[in-house]
């Protein structure tokens, strides 16, 4: 089963390189008001029930691909 | 016995950069360095363990995130939940906060630079294993090299630090955002603390800077009175 991981650095949390994108892309005239960078995992993994396979992939979240301190996750689950 | 050098492990993982400094310095100043391989799941006997600066596993996913899981780690973690002292250096602070050994995490530096030079720090507390050869209030001047040195806790977690008063070490000079000013940090026992400064580069005064000498001295005086209380 094909999964992917968004991991965003949390809400209210000072994001130095998101700034840095969305002042960048300010300089290029796009009115963009806010930008935050994060970071995307596509996993590949052993298993055809969806409710066992996103259990393992929050167990995945929470002891390496995020940070609990900084950062949220989110889990899509590929159809099919 | 009490004579005899400490031994004091220095972990190396794949990307650590500064484990011969680190043991380079710690033998100067009266201690028997051991270098640790990162695959050891066992570490030989010692009286207490350095992780040194680097780059581990090439900073991949957030910095240390990789590191804690190595069997040395496991290791490390197991010594000082028997009360071992550990000291983790810049990287090996990084580790550390992963490992959940200390509070907090750091992050890329607000300026989003790499900041490269002598820093001023002010001594917070002078009664750990880290740092007895100072005086609280000291100011001390060490190098920083880091691109993510930016020590973050939420709220309620700085406030707890402050109450136990586990605050070691501030930054007297703007130098990477952290929360607080925070350089260093020691875990509630006392027996783990981590800095982002580097004292290993700066326990000669031909380098600019013997101050360092003065955390990781400490830390050889530390060993040696364990020793002698177990004796």
């Amino acid at each position: 089963m094909r999964a992917t991981v968004l991991v965003r650095p949390k809400h209210g949390i000072l994001d130095p390189q998101g700034e840095a994108v969305e002042s960048s892309l300010r300089q290029l005239g796009f009115a963009v008001a806010e930008a935050r960078v994060g970071r995307l995992v596509d996993v590949e993994i052993d298993g055809d029930d969806p409710a066992t396979v996103r259990r393992q992939l929050e167990r995945m979240c929470e002891q390496l691909l995020a940070n609990p301190l900084i950062e949220s996750y989110e889990i899509e689950l590929a159809a099919g | 016995m009490n004579d005899s050098a400490p031994r004091i492990g220095v972990v190396t993982f794949p990307g650590s950069n500064d484990d011969r400094d680190a043991a380079w310095a710690l033998r100067a100043l009266g201690a028997e360095p051991v270098t640790v391989w990162h695959a050891d799941p066992a570490l030989p006997e010692f009286a207490a363990v350095v992780l040194p600066g680097g780059f581990s596993y090439g900073d991949y996913l957030r910095c240390g995130a990789i590191a804690r899981f190595s069997p040395a780690m496991e290791a490390v973690t197991a010594f000082a939940a028997e009360g071992g002292l550990v000291l983790g250096i810049c990287n090996g602070f990084q580790i550390l906060c992963e490992a959940d050994l200390l509070p907090g995490v750091l992050r890329p530096n607000v300026s989003l630079s790499f900041v490269c030079r002598d820093v001023r720090l002010t001594v917070e507390r002078s009664d750990t294993p880290f740092t007895a050869r100072c005086v609280t209030g000291q100011s001390l001047t060490i190098p920083v090299k880091h691109g993510e040195g930016c020590w973050f806790a939420p709220d309620d977690l700085y406030a707890d630090l402050l109450e136990r008063d586990q605050v070691v070490l501030r930054y007297a000079e703007p130098c990477n955002g952290s929360v607080g000013d925070v350089a260093g940090v020691v875990n509630e026992e006392g027996n783990v603390m981590g800095l982002m400064p580097h004292p290993e580069h700066a326990v000669d005064p031909l380098l600019g800077s013997a101050d360092g000498a003065l955390v990781l001295a400490s830390l050889v005086d530390a060993t040696r009175d364990r020793v002698a209380v177990t004796v």
